[in-house]
């Protein structure tokens, strides 16, 4: 099994051409829930340029909804502010059905009572915005996948 | 000869980046999005920051109809507006137009209307300020590029 942390030593060394998913059998998969059209963009960007298929959604309602028709992702990358249900919603939804993927909350917010309510609801890894290459990688780190 | 125009356009650039670096005006995370464009995305920055511009003017245009209204009370839509701005000018490297914001928003948090409209207005000089000069960025990236797609004639 290649090891996330050497890969990702790799790209913080800047190695940008290392990509996670150069077999297409195992390739990672992601998932981008984000309101805000411009970190759709870069988050979608950030993961591509790492070889890393995504999908993305506009809030967490739609998250759970691409769950509920069955498709399944290593990697959720979770705002947590967004309209019709925020991340703290969709994560605990997540969850309870049973969902497994790594999620990383990624939002504006540093300290603040709502992040420990955000890792509550089921986080694995939390990262504050802007989202950028180091970030990415120490949260691919924690993704269960096997290469 | 005409590769030296590229040079001399790819210097300007550089002086240009260098000095919204040290007025504060961009930060590092500019950079970032910089390194995101290749082969496959070569237009990646001009187009994230188009959505920008276009999503900042809807928040602006919000933000300001908000504080025009006569009996205005509406603080936590504010507060929204204000935390979309916020994001999208950190994800882009906008660092003096995200500190406006975080002025702004400690004000709307103390529901100070006089305070929100003096923030709204150097929110929008600042926001002008930047998109000058992004637009200077490009214009000066497009004629390098064309400057530097010129080749040397031959010479027999």
């Amino acid at each position: 099994m290649v090891k996330m942390e050497d890969i990702g030593a790799r790209i913080l060394a800047g190695d940008h051409q290392v990509q996670y998913g150069q077999n297409q059998r195992t390739k990672i998969k992601a998932l981008v829930v984000d309101d805000n059209m411009i970190n759709q963009a870069l988050h979608r960007t950030l993961l591509r340029n790492l070889g890393i298929e995504n999908h993305v959604v506009g809030n967490g309602r739609e998250a759970v909804d691409v769950h509920c028709s069955g498709r399944r992702f290593d990697l959720i990358l979770m705002d947590l502010d967004m309209p019709v249900m925020n991340g703290i919603e969709a994560t605990k939804k997540l969850r309870a059905m049973g969902i497994q993927s790594t999620i990383a909350g990624v939002s504006s917010r540093s300290v603040d009572e709502n992040i420990q309510e955000f890792w509550e609801a089921g986080l694995d890894d939390y990262q504050q915005k802007p989202l950028n290459f180091p970030k990415l990688v120490s949260i691919l780190q924690k993704v269960n996948h096997s290469v | 000869m005409l590769g030296l125009g590229a040079d001399r356009l790819r210097a300007d650039m550089n002086r240009l980046l260098a000095l919204l670096f040290h007025q504060g005006v961009l930060d590092e995370q500019f950079l970032q999005l910089q390194q995101l464009q290749d082969e496959s995305s070569p237009n990646f920055v001009s187009e994230v920051v188009n959505i920008y511009f276009h999503e900042s003017e809807k928040l602006l245009r919000n933000l300001r109809g908000l504080l025009m209204e006569k009996e205005f009370a509406d603080y936590k839509k504010m507060g929204i507006h204000l935390n979309q701005f916020m994001g999208s000018s950190s994800s882009i490297g906008a660092k003096r137009v995200r500190n406006v914001c975080v002025a702004f928003r400690a004000a709307s948090e103390q529901t100070n209307r006089a305070g929100c409209l003096r923030a709204l207005e150097l929110l929008e000089h600042e926001y002008c300020y930047l998109k000058n000069k992004l637009h200077e960025l490009f214009q000066i990236e497009q004629q390098r590029a064309l400057a530097a797609g010129v080749r040397y004639p031959m010479q027999n």
